[in-house]
This record gives structure tokens, C-alpha cells and sequence, in this order.
């Protein structure tokens, strides 16, 4: 299938090198690649759509692929859907942007304090029993969240935490395996010189911890801030379990109640989704660079 | 723990002795990690012991917990129709939602390695899916699989109408065949983060071992074969292993697709949702936590046969291969 000649002292010539196939073999990938693609920017498409529907168009036959397609109000694209969905549900959609802007903040400084604090004595100072905890730290990555789950609950529920955003913040503030992997990982590609000059300077082992080695860990604490805000702001099994309150809900949560109690308000639904995607998205773009990093920090590791 | 010595101590003093500095340097190490300590202790630790320990009691969550044997787990294995109904949906997704994943990504991956214009655009396009939060991607996929006036059927009826005939699209989420399959697609749509990970990997792929390929006349798909793919198996592995994890706790997605009922007809009730329906809905902990310890096992015990089967197919390089 893949030689075509081989002629004598001629050299081999390969049937897609061949300038015309070859070519169109490239447009041909372009051309799945852009189908792909566009299939999967589609249902960002729709969710934008829908919220710019009118109300009438919405059950529409066949559907507006195009919000402003619709003949009775041609060009027409209904921006209300947004400002209404802050303010139609009590507590408004406002306040659940809020509680979850506080858990994401909070969990990220817990994040930024306990993970560095964990890979730096794992990675940057030699102790018997470090490898053993190195040990221990990988196999917890492993841990099913829905073991814990229950004997956790029980214990904030006797600590009076159940609907309290507590349970989602103070766990932060004692590491995460993953995190204190990632982070480690980078601590050792750090030459231990640094560390050697700053001791013979005096330095004790947190002013070298605070002032040679987090400066250059930078990027690394910028992934683990992103992936921290990133998951607290779309968890939602988490303040299902333990918030009860309206008042307290996270936008996951809020959704899931709006949807529970308005299922036929697809356009603000849809408008509260774009709301709440679109802040992830916007991060994305402006830390596209760390994010790659952090994945790609992530998945290597076999 | 064996005691760190220098070089040029006398081999007797490792014997007993712990020298000053090895206290420090165990203080030290152990104040840094100690939040991490407290951390596995109390949010790790206990909860598994404790959660094996109501496993064998009666105990609905305001009770005394009742000790109670087995019982947990001879009900859920024998008498709970809804529990095998739970255990066979995870795995019949798991069983569809895995390879299709990996095959898809990979594919993607290979298809974006290549010397092509546009990469990085490409790139952001199939990463973007990954970063809806699970409530609003549930919730628009509803919108778009809707089987009356969703978006899926209508272009498949558009679709048909220009060959002239008439399709009718499947029930998707509403029909009870269709529902884990649109749950396989939806996941699909989430491939970007395993793809952007193999798009990295294959770029780690040492290009001089390609070429010498090449040069002896190796094809494209003998150097994909033969070359590439081994050379990235480490990475293909991991992500079967995290994958495998992920898809056996499938949660968030069908509980806000079915508002956590596993409609229609039970084939959206995953196991995770029926765990948490028997904690927090019938308050039956003891039960509920020997469901979660079964899933541990379970988990633990197909993650064993992967790495079982990776001494086959997986390819870490420097070691001779049989």
C-alpha cells in the first residue's frame, strides 16, 4: 500500500508524494479538521443562538440555525435574555456569581498556600521518609472521590459545616495530590545550586523556599491557581451536597434550580449558560500558554 | 526508614544513631508537609477506614449505627434490582464511552501532528468544548437532542430531504436506547484535553527515528504503526487509566440531564447516582458506603488488569521489548 516503485538505482517514489496527490491529501485533511471543528463549535453556536431568540422562535420548525432568521422580526436578536437572567430568578443569578467567585477565591489561596508548602518538602529538602510520603501523596491521586464522600459529609455535618460553603474551601488549604505532583515535578527541575548558594548565605529553608524557589515556580503556581479557580467555579456535586440555602447556590447549582423550576425558559437558560462559560473562556484565551503547559504537565507522566 | 548517611561516615555510626542533622532535616521535611499530613489524615485516611467501617452497619445518618455484618452487601449483590441496574449502565458506557474516546482524540491528535497550517487554531477549537462548565453543557445538550424540536433531528431530516426521503431522527436522551449513546457523543465533544495531551506526546516522538524509517522506505502508516504509536503508549495508558476512573463515576452530566431521576426507564441511573440517591435521598449510609466500596475494589481491580495487560502493548523507551 505505500511503495509504489522501486526501480532499479531510481529513487523510491512513494504514491502520496506525488505533487497532485499529495496536495489533495492536505485538503482533504483541512477539510475534516474544519468540518470537525465546526461541529464542535456548534453547540457554542446554538447556546449563544437560542439566547438571542425571540420566545416564539424558539420551537420554531425546522430550527433557526440563525437567530435573527426568523421573518416576523427579521434581524432581529433578543439581547433581554441576559440582563433578565441576573435578575428574574429570587435570589437573583447575581448572587450565586457572587458565592461562587468567594469559594473560587478562597479554594485558589488555599490551593497556592498548602501545595507549594507539601511539594517543596517533597521535592527540595532530603529527609528519611520523604519518598515514602511521595509514595503515599501518587496512590491518594487515585482515591474515588465517592469513597470519601459519606464519612466526609458526616464529619462536616458534625462540625455544623453542612450548608456552609466551608466544605468547599478549607479542604483546599491541605493540598491536593495532584497539584503537589505537578508542582514537585517542577521543583526538581530547579538546580539545587540555587538552594546550596542561598544556604551558605544564611538563608533558613523558608527564606529560600519563599524567596529562590516560588519566584521561579511561577508558572507552575499560575497553572495550579488556574485549574484550582477553574474547578471550584464548574464543580457541582460539591455544593449539591453541602449547600442547602438558595442564597448560598453556586452558578452550577443556580442553573441546575432554574432549569428544575423554568424548564421551558430556554432562552435565559441558555443566556445564563453563555454567561457562565463565557468568563472560562475569556481566561482561556489570556493564558492559553499556561493552560497547554498544565495539560500537557498533567497527562505526561507515564 | 533507613537513615540517610553520608558517604564517608563509618559504617557504624548508621547502626542506631540519628545524627542532628538528619533531625532537622525530618522536621523540616515534616513541617512543610505537614497541612499535605493533616490533609491525607483527615481527608484521606479516615474517611476510607470510617467509610469501610459504616459499610457493616445499619446506619441511616441521625441512628446509632447497628453493626450488621455483611448484610450491605449481600442485599446489594443479591436483592437490589436498581444496584445491577446501576452496575451494568456504567459499564456499558464505560465500555463505549472509553475506546470511542481514545480512538477519536488519537485520531484527532495524528490528523493535527502533521506540519499543517492553522495547528494551533485547530487546536483551540477542539480544546474549547472542555472548559463549558457540565451544568450548562447538560442543559444545551438537552436543548440540541431534543427529539421534537431539537437541533440533531432537524438537520437529520435536512439531511434526508436533500436526498429525498424522510428521515426521522432517533429520541435520543428521551428513548431508552438512545440515551447512553448521546452521552458517548457528549463526551466525545470533551476529547480536547486527552487530545491536546497526545498532540504533545507525539511531538516528543524522536523525529531521526522517523527518518530512519523513511529512508528504509517505511510508509506513512508503517511509521505510524510501528514507530509512533509504540512511542506514545505511556501516554495512551494513562489516559485509559484516568479515563477508565472517570467514566466508572460518571455523575454530574446524566443527574442534571435526568434532574437525578436516570429517566428513561433507568437507563441514565449510573452507579454514582444511585450511591448518592441511597446516602442522600433514602439516608441509608451504611448502604450507600458499601456501594462506595465496591466501586474502590472495582476501580482498583480494572485498573490492575490494565497495568497487567500494559507489560503487552506499552512501550517505555530504553527497555528492551520482547
Amino acid at each position: 500500500m505505500t511503495v509504489a516503485a522501486a526501480t532499479r538505482g531510481t529513487k523510491v517514489v512513494v504514491w502520496y508524494k506525488i505533487p497532485a496527490v499529495s496536495l489533495t491529501l492536505r485538503l482533504l485533511r483541512h477539510l475534516v479538521l474544519l468540518v470537525l471543528g465546526l461541529s464542535f463549535l456548534l453547540p457554542f453556536w446554538w447556546m449563544l443562538g437560542t439566547a438571542l431568540k425571540p420566545k416564539y422562535a424558539m420551537f420554531v420548525m425546522p430550527p433557526l440555525l440563525f437567530p435573527w432568521q426568523d421573518p416576523k422580526t427579521w434581524n432581529v436578536l433578543v439581547w433581554s435574555n441576559f440582563p433578565q437572567s441576573f435578575t428574574f430568578t429570587n435570589p437573583p443569578f447575581m448572587v450565586f456569581v457572587f458565592n461562587t467567585l468567594v469559594i473560587c477565591g478562597l479554594a485558589t489561596v488555599g490551593a497556592l498556600i498548602s501545595n507549594p508548602l507539601a511539594a517543596y518538602g517533597l521535592s527540595r529538602i532530603r529527609w528519611p521518609g520523604r519518598n515514602v510520603m511521595f509514595a503515599i501523596t501518587i496512590s491518594t491521586i487515585f482515591l474515588p472521590f465517592y469513597v470519601t464522600m459519606i464519612p466526609l459529609f458526616l464529619v462536616f455535618r458534625t462540625l455544623g459545616w453542612v450548608g456552609t460553603p466551608l466544605p468547599l474551601i478549607v479542604p483546599a488549604f491541605f493540598g491536593s495530590p495532584f497539584f503537589i505532583f505537578l508542582l514537585r515535578q517542577f521543583f526538581m527541575t530547579i538546580p539545587q545550586e540555587l538552594s546550596e548558594a542561598a544556604r551558605i548565605d544564611g538563608a533558613s529553608e523558608f527564606r529560600i523556599f519563599g524567596s529562590v524557589i516560588l519566584p521561579l515556580a511561577k508558572p507552575a503556581l499560575a497553572v495550579i491557581a488556574l485549574f484550582e479557580f477553574l474547578n471550584a467555579w464548574r464543580d457541582f456535586l460539591g455544593p449539591l451536597l453541602y449547600l442547602s440555602r438558595k442564597d448560598q447556590y453556586t452558578v452550577s447549582l443556580g442553573m441546575m434550580f432554574f432549569r428544575m423550576e423554568y424548564d421551558t425558559e430556554w432562552g435565559m437558560m441558555m443566556a445564563m449558560a453563555t454567561m457562565i462559560t463565557i468568563p472560562i473562556i475569556v481566561v482561556f484565551f489570556f493564558t492559553q500558554r499556561t493552560f497547554i503547559q498544565g495539560i500537557t504537565l498533567t497527562g505526561i507522566k507515564g | 526508614m533507613p537513615t540517610a548517611s553520608r558517604p564517608g561516615a563509618p559504617a557504624f555510626v548508621r547502626a542506631r544513631r540519628i545524627s542532628p542533622a538528619t533531625t532537622r532535616s525530618i522536621l523540616l521535611g515534616l513541617l512543610f508537609t505537614l497541612p499535605w499530613i493533616i490533609g491525607i489524615l483527615v481527608f484521606r485516611a479516615y474517611p476510607v477506614a470510617a467509610a469501610l467501617s459504616y459499610s457493616f452497619t445499619d446506619y441511616r445518618g441521625m441512628m446509632e449505627a447497628k453493626f450488621v455484618g455483611l448484610d450491605n452487601y449481600i442485599f446489594l449483590l443479591t436483592k437490589d434490582q436498581e444496584f445491577w441496574t446501576g452496575v451494568s449502565n456504567t459499564l456499558i458506557y464505560t465500555l463505549i464511552a472509553l475506546p470511542s474516546a481514545v480512538v477519536t482524540s488519537l485520531a484527532t491528535a495524528i490528523m493535527l501532528n502533521a506540519k499543517i497550517r492553522g495547528q494551533a487554531l485547530y487546536r483551540t477549537l477542539y480544546y474549547l468544548p472542555v472548559l463549558v462548565p457540565d451544568v450548562a453543557l447538560s442543559i444545551v445538550w438537552l436543548q440540541m437532542f431534543n427529539p421534537q424540536f431539537g437541533l440533531v433531528n432537524s438537520l437529520i431530516e435536512w439531511l434526508g430531504s436533500l436526498f429525498g426521503v424522510q428521515i426521522l431522527g432517533p429520541g435520543w436522551l428521551a428513548s431508552e436506547f438512545w440515551s447512553k449513546p448521546t452521552l458517548v457523543l457528549m463526551n466525545i465533544w470533551l476529547i480536547g484535553n486527552a487530545m491536546v495531551i497526545y498532540l504533545a506526546s507525539l511531538q516528543d516522538v524522536p523525529q531521526d527515528l522517523l527518518d530512519a524509517a523513511s529512508i528504509d522506505g517505511a510508509g506513512w502508516f508503517q511509521r505510524l504503526r510501528n514507530i509512533t504509536i509504540p512511542m506514545i503508549t505511556p501516554v495512551v495508558f494513562f489516559q485509559l487509566v484516568t479515563g477508565l476512573i472517570g467514566s466508572l463515576q460518571l455523575f454530574t452530566q446524566p443527574y442534571v440531564m435526568t434532574s437525578g431521576q436516570g429517566t428513561p426507564a433507568n437507563s441514565m441511573m449510573f452507579y454514582s447516582m444511585l450511591l448518592y440517591r441511597n446516602a442522600f435521598q433514602y439516608f441509608n449510609m451504611g448502604r450507600a458506603t458499601a456501594m462506595a466500596w465496591m466501586l474502590f475494589i472495582a476501580i482498583l481491580l480494572l485498573t490492575l488488569i490494565v497495568f497487567r495487560s500494559s507489560a503487552r502493548w506499552v512501550y517505555y523507551g530504553g527497555e528492551e521489548r520482547k
